[in-house]
């Protein structure tokens, strides 16, 4: 089978596989981030996230995020992969894997991959409550709904 | 022809995940104007457009055979 560095899949995503494949003997370091369904946001319940993504480029701009941080942090390795379709409270939706000879760098390269892929990765998340859903439509998570409110079935727009 | 994919809400709103236009040659600019009117998308402001698995400006062209994607704010991690 073929290993992919930077992934979309709809299957559960083993932290340890990805681990695996960024492990290297010049590494003395190796960090993981791994981004889980948060059942609470702003006195919120969520019951479930669908999330969405265009995955061809998607999967390119992963890639896109792996070479910037091979030129800022030119001794790392890093592998991300990021679930889609219906995930549950706790469920882990991305995992990004990073070593490298140092700490330093494979924290920072680590937090800069997550940012990124925020800003420029084409995925998507709906967030089902109890009451209501909507498409998440701020990258930057300053605004946790677009309208200020879930939108509620009933809403006139 | 060119493909258009589309992607949350906005897939939503129009109920199809691609449209398949008979337009040779446009600018993004001019296509998100056209969409935004012929369909009443929402938030058509804050999206933006990826060409061919790229992301494009306003006055980037497109041409018959790409396959266009709108790309509203994304919300992945």
């Amino acid at each position: 089978m073929k290993e992919k560095l930077f992934e979309i899949t709809s299957e559960p995503i083993k932290v340890d596989q990805l681990i695996k494949k960024v492990e290297s003997r010049n590494a003395g370091a190796m960090t993981t981030f791994i981004g889980t369904v948060r059942e609470w946001t702003k006195g919120k319940r969520t019951l479930y996230l669908e999330y969405q993504a265009y995955i061809p480029m998607a999967e390119k701009m992963l890639k896109t995020i792996g070479d910037e941080i091979q030129r800022k942090w030119p001794d790392t390795k890093i592998a991300i992969t990021h679930r889609i379709g219906r995930l549950d409270i706790s469920d882990i939706a991305v995992c990004i894997a990073v070593s490298s000879p140092h700490r330093k760098a494979a924290y920072e390269a680590n937090e800069y991959a997550i940012e990124r892929i925020k800003q420029i990765v084409p995925i998507w998340k709906k967030e089902h409550w109890e009451n209501g859903e909507t498409w998440i439509g701020d990258q930057l998570e300053n605004v946790a709904y677009p309208t200020g409110k879930p939108k509620m079935e009933g809403d006139n727009e | 022809m060119i493909t258009v994919l589309l992607f949350a809400h906005l897939q939503d709103e129009i109920g199809q995940r691609e449209l398949k236009l008979a337009i040779t040659e446009v600018t993004v600019k001019d296509l998100k104007q056209t969409l935004t009117e012929s369909y009443h998308l929402s938030q058509m402001e804050t999206t933006m457009v990826a060409v061919n698995e790229e992301y494009a400006l306003d006055h980037d062209v497109i041409r018959a055979g790409d396959v266009v994607a709108l790309i509203p704010p994304v919300s992945g991690g």
